[in-house]
């Protein structure tokens, strides 16, 4: 569909049209995905929520190129999903950290780089970077194992940083935290994704979460999975921090979104 | 913790205890009771021909030793790169793993007869080979297993990073499979000491341990016999220690 060979500057982050993908099963094929539409713009945060089954880390995992579309069309900066990996326009964070456990904290950031030939004083000044950005300066020469989970999370998050990328792929990253350390760097991400300018696609299955982060919350159901509903929660300038969590405006998009989920009003606890 | 400082304490005490008590048992059996057979001297008899003979010992050592050696390095490459293939292309794995299975039931030292007529009786060669073909099962089967223990997420994040197979083989599938291949060089060590020690009772050149020892042995030099053996054990221990230093030093960092 593209004409021009170049990218504009303008051209979303990602774009998705009529993008399917179906599983080839012994009893039959099986739609893991079908029919998503969604642009997201550059710099912007988008959350997917929906229950397991949904196809949410799916769709993550066809924008990453980490598998291919069975249907439809999807572009990254106006490249195809293929293009787009290779020339490092994303980075991901996974559940787990995926860090390598006989490289030190500073190598594990560095090894994108690593990959890409990037020569030794320049990787050592973005692990510098990076390792201040995440509040993890004085642990660069640790090794994984001395890290706590959150503190390991951390890490991977500078890793998917460091070729500087203009897209942030996550696939549920602080799912298998605990609720502190889960608040913590939600608050965290906030203000590395506002530091850095880059978009933000997040798969959660956490309301709260979800709506604490993002500009916009797209719902998605199972069986087939497909998108349902997009909401758009931003608060605009306001700060994200603890205030947020206890405001009423936070409270109704939480229900916004859960109604969404659900398909139907929800009773809310704070009006009994 | 007091429980856990007498724990470690003991973990030293109690073998040494152990082999006080056993070495006590002996002298009294032969020296002080004098009961014991005649193929089997004193320790102390042993411990002196150890010490008058160990320039003659420690040649033999030498020879036993580097045979075993040559024999686990050849056998551990060869196994590392069948490997290799194994775990890279699946029909090579399917062609590969009866012929491995066959060789890890081939009583191998049997085989020493024949490898030393075909290669010469003046020639060590047919002890390096049987210590290669006893290395080599043990390093091929856990280089294998540890090429594939690569988990999902490593390789996710290897190809979101747009990695060539060549920098994922070095970056990932290789340190993954390193603790596994030094498991494998530990149990092999110990083999290739045993298969190359053993072979020298099936003919080949009149030098190394298991010469030493049937010669000693059939002549009735009991003592002597004993201390070639000693010689063995210890060629064995130092082969199990240092590949134990490399196995520990490969997995001192746990997965995450």
């Amino acid at each position: 569909m593209t004409t021009t060979e170049t990218p504009r500057p303008a051209a979303p982050a990602v774009r998705a049209s009529g993008v399917g993908r179906v599983f080839s099963t012994a009893s039959g094929d099986v739609i893991a995905l079908g029919g998503v539409e969604l642009e997201v713009a550059a710099g912007e945060f988008v959350s997917l929520i929906g229950p397991s089954g949904c196809g949410k880390s799916t769709l993550l995992r066809l924008i990453a190129d980490l598998d291919q579309a069975s249907t439809g069309e999807l572009e990254i900066f106006g490249k195809p999903a293929a293009r787009a990996r290779i020339d490092q326009d994303y980075g991901i964070v996974f559940q787990q950290a995926g860090l390598l456990p006989w490289r030190t904290v500073g190598d594990n950031i560095a090894l994108p780089l690593e990959l890409h030939k990037v020569d030794k004083a320049e990787r050592r000044a973005r692990v510098a970077e990076l390792a201040e950005l995440v509040g993890l300066t004085e642990f660069v020469e640790s090794y994984p194992d001395q890290l706590s989970g959150g503190m390991q999370q951390r890490v991977a998050i500078a890793r998917a940083l460091a070729a500087r990328p203009r897209l942030l792929l996550m696939d549920e990253p602080f799912g298998a935290l605990d609720e502190m350390t889960r608040e913590y760097l939600q608050s965290e991400l906030t203000r590395i994704a506002a530091e850095t300018g880059a978009a933000v696609v997040f798969v959660t299955h956490s309301i709260p979460e979800a709506v604490f982060l993002s500009d916009r919350v797209v719902v998605m159901s199972p069986r087939p999975g497909r998108i349902t509903d997009v909401l758009t929660t931003g608060f605009g300038d306001v700060a994200r921090n603890e205030a947020l969590r206890e405001s009423p405006a936070y409270f109704d998009r939480v229900t916004a979104v859960r109604e969404a989920l659900h398909g139907a009003p929800v009773e809310r606890a704070n009006e009994r | 913790m007091t429980t856990r400082v007498l724990a470690s304490w003991l973990r030293i005490a109690a073998p040494i205890g152990v082999g006080v008590l056993g070495v006590a048992a002996w002298v009294l059996y032969v020296d002080v009771l004098g009961a014991a057979p005649r193929m089997l001297p004193s320790p102390t008899t042993i411990g002196v021909e150890l010490v008058e003979r160990w320039g003659i010992i420690s040649n033999a050592m030498l020879i036993t030793a580097t045979n075993a050696l040559i024999g686990l390095v050849i056998g551990a490459l060869v196994a590392i790169v069948f490997a290799a293939l194994a775990a890279a292309v699946k029909p090579i794995d399917g062609m590969l793993a009866p012929i491995v299975a066959a060789i890890a039931v081939v009583p191998i030292v049997a085989l020493t007869p024949i490898l030393n007529t075909m290669f010469g009786a003046s020639s060590q060669f047919g002890r390096q080979a049987v210590a290669a073909l006893a290395a080599f099962v043990p390093v091929f089967v856990n280089v294998l297993r540890g090429l594939r223990q690569t988990t999902p997420v490593h390789r996710d994040l290897l190809r979101a990073s747009a990695a060539s197979a060549a920098q994922t083989f070095r970056v990932l599938t290789l340190p993954t499979a390193l603790p596994y291949l030094m498991t494998g060089l530990r149990i092999a060590s110990s083999l290739a000491v045993i298969a190359a020690l053993v072979a020298e009772y099936f003919g080949g050149p009149a030098d190394g341990i298991g010469t030493a020892i049937a010669t000693y042995a059939k002549s009735g030099r009991a003592a002597l016999a004993w201390a070639f053996v000693a010689g063995g054990i210890l060629i064995g221990l130092i082969f199990f220690l240092v590949t134990s230093l490399l196995e520990k030093l490969a997995t001192r960092r746990p997965p995450v």
